[in-house]
């Protein structure tokens, strides 16, 4: 376990360095944030219908949305990229280790420090400058806390899985780019999930991309009410262990037709 | 016991060919034709504890892959292999504990942290016991005079302070065996003494087994007693260097620098050149002794000075790979 941290705790370190890089991000995401949410006011103000979810908490559901984007599993982790590329992964494989842990603990660092980097001040901005509110009850708030942290595991799971495709595909962008366009689609951050059309519905709440961002979210803002929050954690701890399971057959397999890049 | 046994080992890689130009790119996309290499061509061997032994090869004889396979990170097409008592490719995480590995070509540092940093995690990662981990740091601090560098990140280094720092990491857990895969490549005279040195050392000291694979033959009469050669994925030789010469052929130079340039001429020696006073001749001891052969040459030829050398052994291995090549 110690070993685990320590790769964790390194990997954590490095990223946390890039300053700049989630200053810049800051900026857009709140160019975004805000272009989304005037356009959501405008779709609501000339609707005429019930919309299922009430514009504040699509506002809310967009700045959260914009906050935890790093979060999603859409990149492949540079480091272990390289490491296939130049052959390299080599030197992974004669650590005592078990490997498929060892990736998952950088991917979680991974996915970790940059959503801190941003998420942190962009909330603080959102909260206080533009109209998003704090969830409507310390339960919320705590089962939306919990569920984030699922949403953690879930995420690097997913994104795990996409490194593990590099042992086949070795440049990865393919396999990445597939992985983009269901995740933003699905997990809710082009349009929120209960916009969607009612027989999409049980899919959707069902498919594991919406415990990265849907789920949380809808419980941040009380959409879902806070004593949902056992069958969140369960949806998403069901899929964090089967992507996991499937995960670790893959890296079995991609382990056994490895060719070491470069000699 | 032996240490390592290795027996039968086969390994092929099949690789997807592709036709040159843009009609055999489009080609591709439909059918691919695959060539398969023999890596490995089933090869045994074993080795004891303690001994030090060079592996050596042209490019692609499967040098490398049988280092890879013996540390655990190739899994082998067929044949058996015990390392330490346990399969390699089936119990690899309690395997590599008890090895070390360098692959001369990469770095198994992090790139963007302080070498120090690289080292406390590599502890980390290996569960060194804190007391013995400071204990074998500074003595690897010494030995391999790492000092002056420890707290520069791994990029900014040179190459003969990162192979140093690379064999340092290596040597970290103490493990029992330690894999060398060029750990000379591309080093300056000066690194390349120290590292052989180190090697030298541990060898003798610890009694680290070591399994080095080299293209630098001064590294190998430097170091060691024993010598592999692979060709094409069989191992074409298994034995001392002597073994190895006598193998190919028995024959010795002789070099004599006359009084006057002449051409020696003698029916048991082979003028191989002469350059001006210096003149190299070949012979075989079983047909005549050195001294028979230099008593003939000084009574007819005014001779300053001579010396008898073997041949070198990168020409003795070219022979091995030629023949190999013929069959």
């Amino acid at each position: 376990m110690i070993a685990y941290w320590a790769i964790f705790s390194a990997r954590l370190r490095m990223l946390l360095q890039y300053r700049a890089a989630a200053l810049a991000g800051l900026s857009t995401q709140l160019f975004w944030g805000l272009i989304r949410v005037m356009a959501f006011e405008a779709f609501y103000r000339s609707s005429t219908v019930i919309a299922p979810m009430p514009v504040e908490q699509v506002v809310d559901y967009i700045w959260l949305g914009q906050a935890f984007l790093m979060l999603l599993p859409v990149r492949l982790d540079s480091e272990i990229r390289t490491l296939v590329r130049s052959g390299n992964v080599a030197y992974e494989l004669v650590r005592p280790l078990d490997l498929y842990n060892f990736w998952y603990m950088r991917t979680i660092a991974s996915c970790l420090a940059p959503t801190t980097l941003r998420s942190i001040p962009l909330l603080a901005l959102a909260l206080w400058v533009f109209d998003m509110r704090l969830p409507p009850s310390a339960a919320a708030a705590a089962a939306f806390a919990l569920t984030m942290v699922s949403a953690l595991l879930l995420a690097a799971a997913l994104s795990n899985l996409l490194n593990i495709t590099l042992m086949w595909t070795v440049a990865g962008e393919g396999t990445a780019g597939i992985m983009q366009v269901a995740t933003f689609l699905f997990c809710g951050m082009i349009v929120p999930l209960p916009l969607f059309p009612d027989w999409l519905q049980p899919l959707l709440t069902y498919s594991p991309f919406a415990g990265l961002m849907d789920l949380p979210f809808r419980l941040y803002t009380g959409h879902i009410s806070s004593d949902q929050v056992g069958s969140v954690l369960a949806r998403q701890l069901g899929w964090t262990l089967a992507l996991v399971a499937f995960g670790r057959l893959l890296l079995a397999r991609g382990t056994r037709v490895l060719v070491t890049q470069g000699g | 016991m032996a240490k390592i046994i290795v027996e039968n080992l086969v390994k092929t890689y099949r690789i997807a060919e592709r036709q040159p130009g843009l009609t055999g790119a489009l080609r591709g996309l439909v059918h691919r034709n695959h060539r398969t290499i023999h890596a490995l061509n089933g090869i045994s061997f074993t080795l004891d504890r303690g001994e030090l032994v060079g592996y050596i090869g042209p490019n692609g004889a499967g040098k490398s892959t049988t280092v890879k396979v013996l540390s655990g990170i190739l899994v082998p097409d067929s044949g058996t292999c015990k390392v330490l008592g346990r399969v390699p490719w089936l119990e690899r995480v309690e395997h590599v504990r008890r090895i070390g590995v360098v692959f001369g070509q990469r770095t198994q540092l992090w790139w963007d942290l302080p070498v120090v940093e690289s080292f406390d995690l590599l502890c980390s990662i290996y569960k060194v016991p804190r007391t013995d981990y400071r204990a074998r740091l500074a003595e690897l601090v010494e030995r391999l005079d790492l000092g002056a560098f420890l707290d520069v990140p791994v990029r900014q280094l040179s190459l003969g302070q990162r192979m140093r720092c690379d064999l340092a990491a290596s040597l970290l857990h103490g493990p029992e065996i330690l894999f060398l895969d060029e750990p000379t490549i591309g080093l300056d005279a000066v690194s390349k003494l120290a590292v052989r040195d180190f090697v030298k050392q541990l060898n003798r000291e610890r009694g680290t087994t070591v399994i080095l694979t080299t293209h630098d033959m001064d590294d190998i009469e430097a170091l060691c007693k024993r010598i592999m050669v692979i060709g094409k994925g069989d191992i074409l030789s298994d034995g001392t260097i002597e073994d190895l010469r006598a193998t190919v052929s028995s024959e010795r130079d002789l070099i004599v620098d006359l009084e006057q340039e002449a051409d020696i001429a003698d029916p048991d020696a082979r003028l191989v050149r002469r350059d001006g006073h210096r003149v190299h001749l070949r012979f075989d001891p079983r047909r005549i002794s050195a001294p028979a052969l230099i008593s003939r040459i000084t009574a007819r030829h005014g001779v300053r000075d001579l010396f008898v050398e073997n041949p070198p052994i990168e020409e003795i291995i070219a022979q091995l790979y030629r023949a190999q090549q013929k069959t």
